[in-house]
């Protein structure tokens, strides 16, 4: 059986293995987030809602998955 | 006999709404969503405060967590949402922060906070001032968190952001408007809406604040951790109201002698003979 190749990216400050070739929109759907209550940001650069199908992660790069919370 | 008063608003009470940027508010405070028990009293508490808009905080996702979103207690119909830059100590992680925001909810309204330290909170004045010029830039209507130095305030609206929110105390103490000469004094100067934010504690100090001629107050921590939140945000309300009221009135000046209501003509007969003074 061949595994599928992956990277090391840091995903919110913490390291983590993740498919080669995936975007950041297939990210926010594996880790079952709802894509419209969160934001991303690659290499502190955001990438907007409408670019994340786009943007293929590769080794490396640091990951931020933010939302909203509660605050002043 | 019991007069009764329920015929809502008569016209000559009537207010003009506060315009930020693109939105229209009849209600002037702004309430924060931090710090409640849960999802349920946050949503409860914003209703009944009469809020029309609310704070949030941008941070990273628990990916451990699966419970509702914060989006679920706000009623983004009656309640615009205001994200802040809460928690960033530099121009940069504000902006980007602020970015971030603007994705999440297609708003382009940001509370700008750029901090000086956890302990105090304080504002950064040069922080603030650089990341107001560049959100600006960005098209992003700033209502911009400060202290209440008045020059400072005038810069910051001076770069064009849409509201300076002075804090009356540091935030989250609950000291109150602990400087009104120097809010007085911004208010004076700064020519666009300014809201009193941060240090208020309990329902007189979002009077003193309206009863000064700020355009709002924006709390959170003293409802949110009253005794009794949900009765809070009622008296934030109503001070609110009263407050504003108050200001538009126009409150009598202090005097240091005592000046009688009732006429001093016309008494009894032998009504006795005051102390001379």
């Amino acid at each position: 059986m061949r595994t599928s190749p992956t990277i090391r990216i840091e995903l919110n400050g913490k390291p983590r293995e993740f498919r080669d070739g995936a975007t950041v929109a297939e990210l926010v759907a594996e880790l079952g987030l709802r894509p419209e209550v969160v934001a991303t940001e690659v290499n502190r650069a955001l990438v907007r809602r409408a670019d994340r199908e786009g943007r293929t992660l590769v080794d490396g790069d640091a990951v931020e998955v933010v939302t909203l919370v509660g605050g002043g | 006999m019991i007069h009764e008063n329920d015929g809502g608003t008569p016209a000559w009470l009537a207010d003009e709404p506060l315009r930020i940027g693109e939105h229209v508010f009849t209600s002037r405070l702004f309430v924060g969503t931090g710090k409640y028990k849960d999802i349920e009293e946050t949503r409860a508490a914003l209703v009944i405060s009469g809020t029309q808009c609310v704070t949030v905080a941008v941070r990273r996702v628990d990916l451990g967590a699966k419970g509702p979103s914060l989006l679920d207690a706000i009623d983004r119909e009656r309640q615009v949402i205001l994200p802040n830059t809460a928690g960033c100590y530099d121009a940069a992680s504000a902006i980007r922060t602020a970015e971030l925001a603007r994705d999440v909810l297609d708003t382009k309204l940001i509370k700008l906070e750029v901090l000086g330290d956890p302990k105090t909170l304080l504002p950064d004045p040069v922080g603030t001032l650089e990341a107001t010029r560049e959100l600006v830039k960005q098209g992003f209507d700033v209502l911009v968190y400060t202290s209440d130095d008045a020059r400072l305030g005038v810069r910051l609206a001076e770069l064009g952001a849409v509201a300076v929110m002075p804090a009356g105390s540091p935030i989250g103490s609950g000291q109150g408007i602990l400087n009104p000469y120097a809010i007085r004094i911004l208010l004076e100067l700064v020519q666009v809406p300014v809201i009193v934010d941060a240090g208020v504690g309990t329902a007189s100090d979002v009077a003193i604040a309206m009863e000064l001629g700020a355009a709002g107050v924006l709390l959170n921590t003293g409802i949110a951790s009253a005794r009794e939140p949900l009765r809070m945000a009622a008296a934030m309300r109503d001070a609110c109201s009263a407050g504003r009221q108050a200001f538009l009135a126009g409150r009598i000046p202090r005097k240091l002698y005592a000046n009688a209501s009732s006429p001093l003509e016309g008494l009894i007969h032998a009504a006795g003979r005051p102390g001379t003074s």
